[in-house]
């Protein structure tokens, strides 16, 4: 069995293991973390060749050098725009590539995004919990954040010619400033201007944001009265308003629960994209009824699913490639010598 | 307004709730209809969180609506009441030391009682998981007497380890992070929330029932002793 062995360099804040996330524990207080951008996270695994839901390393804005202390394994780099230097190559974007012993690999943030996603040939090998190796940053549940000095293991690591190259980012992976909401559940507890304001005007993404959420700046929401409601169920998308009228939108690691009034929920399908904003950007939410949801989700599903079965298939192998070139000149090497 | 209400959450999530204010007969109601619905295998549905009073169904999108899950819910009605039968009662060793936990003679002071009275009331209290919430673990116990409840503090303390009893208003918890908070600490516990067994990794059910025992501090483990 091929083990490719790779030391944490350095690792910013927020650079954590993750795989596709640990569903259904809600009612236990944890929330499914896993990737912030889930879409990307499962494009990095297929574009190595693995499974979608497989363990990869979520990389924040603070970046992170890893260093292949021995073996080899083809990797992936997906999500915002990063920037990836490894081996005396320089690349920004999707991409893929093979590492060997010896080779240094830095990650670090480029033109757009919060967060990319470095999958890896092979299996990592990391701590679960509840049968998943996503990290609940609260907690330290899971993989775990990377730090310096870390050592992991990738087992069945393997080079995977076919799979290198530059990837595209596909529409639907891209950061999304009009996102689409579903007004509720806790509107009744707002003045109505409050929603219209919400819905209409424009709001910043602010620098108070990691995987639990991201405060927003803009026109303050008049709370009715500063009541505070029974602690009642929190999703991935609800954007609770604190006593002094501040919007947060929750993400991946959010509370289970909060007595704070929820003015609407961001759609799932758009979720994600929120959250490759960055501090200082725009953002303005548009309110759906939950029909037109439910069917923008069917939408984004089969989307989503096209989208990724591109990223599923081989490319040729080197030599096939070249042959390929000489087919369509029309020349082949051997008759020309 | 008519309850129960049914509030679509997002895309893919839909929200029922019994009432406004918290109380145990309402949220005996939730804990009803998330048996119920649990029981009934409606499709689409993708996971149950029930709360005080309120149930928020996770729904998958691409196989059922709002409309359509709220008419399978709806057709559960009248709910049957709550089968308490196989609610479980956990006895969690406590230990009340006024070293260990320095919140205790604030509260005994802030109710007007003395440290003892409070330790007695609390210890004797019999108490119900209404839910899980904020945190991993975190169990929200209800029923403290009325004469030792005490507001959250104005500001959290932070670093708060796990094993910590807590108290806020008529709610009890027992921490499984480190976190910050604003209760105040009044026990301590070796019990964990969090199992180590894959197949049941949370001790408590939301209905069943949570008593204390009181143990010295040397019963505790040798790590807890240290204040």
């Amino acid at each position: 069995m091929n083990t490719a062995r790779f030391r944490v360099i350095f690792a910013g804040p927020l650079v954590s293991f993750q795989d596709s996330g640990r569903v259904g524990h809600l009612r236990f207080g944890v929330s499914a973390s896993g990737p912030m951008d889930r879409f990307s996270h499962a494009a990095a695994n297929l574009m190595v060749g693995n499974t979608a839901t497989n363990t990869g390393i979520e990389v924040s804005l603070g970046g992170v050098v890893l260093e292949c202390v021995s073996g080899e394994t083809t990797i992936a780099l997906a999500g915002g725009s990063f920037s990836l230097n490894c081996a005396d190559q320089a690349s920004e974007g999707w991409v893929a590539q093979t590492v060997h012993q010896g080779d240094k690999l830095a990650i670090r943030a480029g033109a757009w995004g919060s967060w990319a996603y470095l999958a890896f040939a092979g299996r990592l090998l990391v701590d679960e919990w509840l049968g998943a190796s996503a990290t609940h940053s609260m907690s330290g549940f899971g993989g775990g954040a990377l730090t310096t000095g870390l050592e992991f293991e990738v087992s069945d690591a393997e080079a995977r010619e076919t799979r290198i190259g530059d990837y595209a980012c596909p529409k639907i992976a891209s950061p999304l400033h009009d996102v689409r909401v579903v007004v509720g559940p806790q509107d009744q507890h707002f003045e109505p201007q409050s929603v219209d304001i919400f819905c209409t005007q424009s709001f910043q993404i602010t620098d108070a944001f990691d995987r639990m959420g991201v405060r927003l700046d803009g026109p303050t929401l008049v709370l009715k009265n500063a009541l505070s409601i029974p602690s009642e169920p929190i999703v991935r998308g609800s954007v609770q308003v604190s006593g002094d009228g501040i919007p947060t939108v929750l993400l991946a690691d959010h509370q289970t629960t909060g007595g704070y009034p929820k003015i609407a929920t961001v759609i799932s399908g758009d979720v994600d994209r929120m959250a490759q904003l960055r501090a200082g950007e725009a953002i303005r939410f548009r309110a759906l009824s939950a029909q037109k949801a439910v069917e923008s989700a069917r939408e984004y599903q089969s989307l989503k699913n096209d989208a990724l079965a591109q990223f599923s298939t081989p490319r040729a192998t080197l030599a096939e490639k070249l042959q390929n070139l000489n087919l369509i000149d029309g020349v082949v090497s051997a008759e020309t010598t | 307004m008519q309850f129960p209400t049914f509030k679509p959450v997002a895309d893919h999530a839909l929200l029922i709730e019994f009432g406004t204010q918290v109380d145990d007969a309402l949220n005996r109601r939730v804990v009803a209809l998330d048996k119920t619905i649990s029981q009934a295998k409606i499709i689409g549905v993708v996971e149950l969180v029930p709360a005080l009073v309120n149930l928020l169904i996770v729904f998958d999108p691409v196989k059922t609506t709002h409309k359509d899950l709220e008419t399978a819910v709806r057709d559960l009605f009248p709910l049957k009441e709550a089968e308490e039968a196989d609610a479980k009662v956990h006895r969690v060793p406590i230990c009340y030391d006024t070293e260990l936990c320095p919140d205790l003679a604030v509260v005994a002071k802030t109710v007007g009682l003395s440290i003892e009275a409070v330790i007695a009331e609390h210890a004797a209290s019999e108490l119900r998981v209404s839910m899980y919430g904020f945190a991993p673990g975190f169990a929200y116990l209800s029923g403290i007497p009325k004469t030792i409840q005490v507001p959250r503090k104005p500001s959290a303390t932070r670093g708060i380890p796990t094993g910590q009893v807590m108290i806020a208003g008529p709610q009890c918890l027992v921490t499984t992070v480190v976190m910050p908070t604003g209760w105040s600490i009044i026990g301590r516990t070796a019990l964990k929330v969090i199992q180590d067994d894959p197949d049941n990794p949370f001790l408590f059910n939301v209905g069943d029932t949570v008593a204390f025992d009181r143990v010295r501090r040397q019963d505790l483990p040798a790590e807890m002793q240290m204040p």
